[in-house]
């Protein structure tokens, strides 16, 4: 990948039932993020880079889960993004 | 005017249930969690039941295993009622629309007389199966302990409800909706000597008291091999032969057990994993259910499988026993 900037990144989502398992499995693969909460949003911001792991939400909700189902919950999001079937990637070009 | 709008947040004193906080710590919990965890009622048991005077109503002694913690048999897939009941809805449509296109080309009553009697020899019959796994899974959810376990056999059972009106459907398929295969099937059940033996099986498990030890029979090994032996082995033998649109028949079975698959071995796992005692009575159950759940196959497969029946059946039980190896049950986990 090309160079990155070490700019904040971050994804606000709406909290509910389906966002519990998806934050917790965000906070785990990206250890430098924190998490600010609002009422019903959370912001997660990270520094640079933020992933999101398809195999460590499936862990967390038992079920296959379609990374394009986080669209249904996100409020935002800065950074460019990089989708795969497997990580959802957040993170600065230079 | 000058309008400032402000947010303003008010912090929660408790994110959750005095009982899940005590287990998780006081954070936000999901539905499963809040549908599960320690719901069980667990004392003041007053009156003894007069039809079982040994145990309180609701008694864990009611299996050899033991468990320090019953909820930690809890369910990969999370489900609770609100979630099962729309994911079985989203397969009901499915299916159903295979079912239609089934019906609309008229492909299975179109069949050669052979086939059709060996679909309903081999699959309608299976449907007095499920009603014994129906059965069965009821009597886990009646005698076990734990709601984590106790809801999961629950939908296992409405699962298997399911899954024998599915098989009916197709033996109304077959037979132009008029119900013959269905008695048909049921006579193969009660009296074609091939199916005795599984029906003997069937029965024996009805008469099992302890339930975990009937979760193994039931759901680990009778269903770990009729299944994979029915609608892998048996389905892609008669597909080659008479069209692959057979294959949507077992389409939905296939899937299901996939998934209830992935429940049945968290939970097996869990157990053996607790004590050195679970492993030995699991393995044991393991092997006393598959000597005599696998000869009763043998016969039945004998008869619709013809000579491909001894391979078919040695496959079926080569990813069994891979199975159990990795669960811990295995007989060489002893």
């Amino acid at each position: 990948m090309n160079a990155t900037s070490s700019q904040p990144v971050f994804i606000a989502l709406q909290t509910n039932n389906d966002t519990l398992s998806l934050i917790e499995a965000i906070l785990f693969d990206n250890p430098e993020a924190t998490i600010e909460e609002y009422p019903a949003m959370v912001r997660i911001v990270a520094p640079g880079r933020l992933v999101v792991r398809r195999a460590s939400v499936e862990e967390r909700i038992g079920r296959s889960f379609d990374l394009r189902e986080i669209q249904l919950n996100t409020i935002s999001i800065a950074g460019e993004v990089d989708e795969t079937e497997d990580a959802f990637t957040l993170f600065w070009k230079l | 005017m000058h309008v400032e709008i402000k947010t303003t947040s008010v912090k929660p004193l408790r994110l959750t249930f005095g009982h899940l906080a005590r287990r998780f710590g006081d954070k936000q919990a999901t539905r499963y969690q809040e549908g599960t965890y320690d719901i069980q009622p667990g004392v003041n048991f007053h009156y003894k039941p007069l039809w079982d005077p040994e145990f309180d109503m609701y008694d864990r002694r009611r299996t050899a295993i033991v468990m320090k913690d019953w909820y930690a048999l809890k369910d990969p897939r999370q489900y609770y009622y609100g979630n099962y009941t729309i994911a079985r809805a989203k397969w009901q449509e499915a299916q159903e629309r295979q079912i239609e296109f089934l019906e609309k080309r008229g492909l299975l009553f179109n069949l050669p007389v052979e086939t059709r009697e060996a679909i309903t020899f081999s699959l309608v019959t299976l449907r007095h199966y499920e009603w014994g796994a129906n059965t069965n899974n009821a009597h886990m959810s009646a005698y076990g302990w734990g709601t984590a376990i106790t809801q999961a056999t629950m939908m296992n059972c409405m699962d298997r409800l399911g899954i024998a009106q599915h098989l009916s459907k197709i033996g109304l398929l077959i037979d132009g909706n008029s119900g013959k295969s269905l008695v048909t099937a049921k006579r193969f059940w009660m009296d074609a000597p091939e199916w005795q033996g599984m029906r003997r099986e069937m029965e024996n498990m009805f008469v099992t008291r302890d339930w975990f030890e009937l979760f193994v029979a039931q759901n680990l090994v009778a269903d770990g091999l009729v299944y994979p032996l029915f609608f892998q082995q048996l389905d892609s033998q008669m597909a080659a032969l008479d069209g692959s649109f057979l294959s949507l028949i077992a389409d939905f079975p296939l899937r299901w057990y996939d998934e209830s698959g992935k429940w049945v071995d968290s939970v097996i796992k869990v157990a053996a994993a607790e004590s050195e005692q679970n492993q030995k009575l699991l393995s044991e159950w393991v092997a006393k259910w598959r000597a005599v759940h696998a000869a009763a196959l043998t016969t039945i497969a004998d008869r619709v499988m013809g000579e491909n029946a001894g391979q078919a059946v040695a496959s079926v039980l080569d990813v069994f026993d891979a199975r159990c190896q990795k669960l811990g049950v295995a007989r060489g986990s002893l």
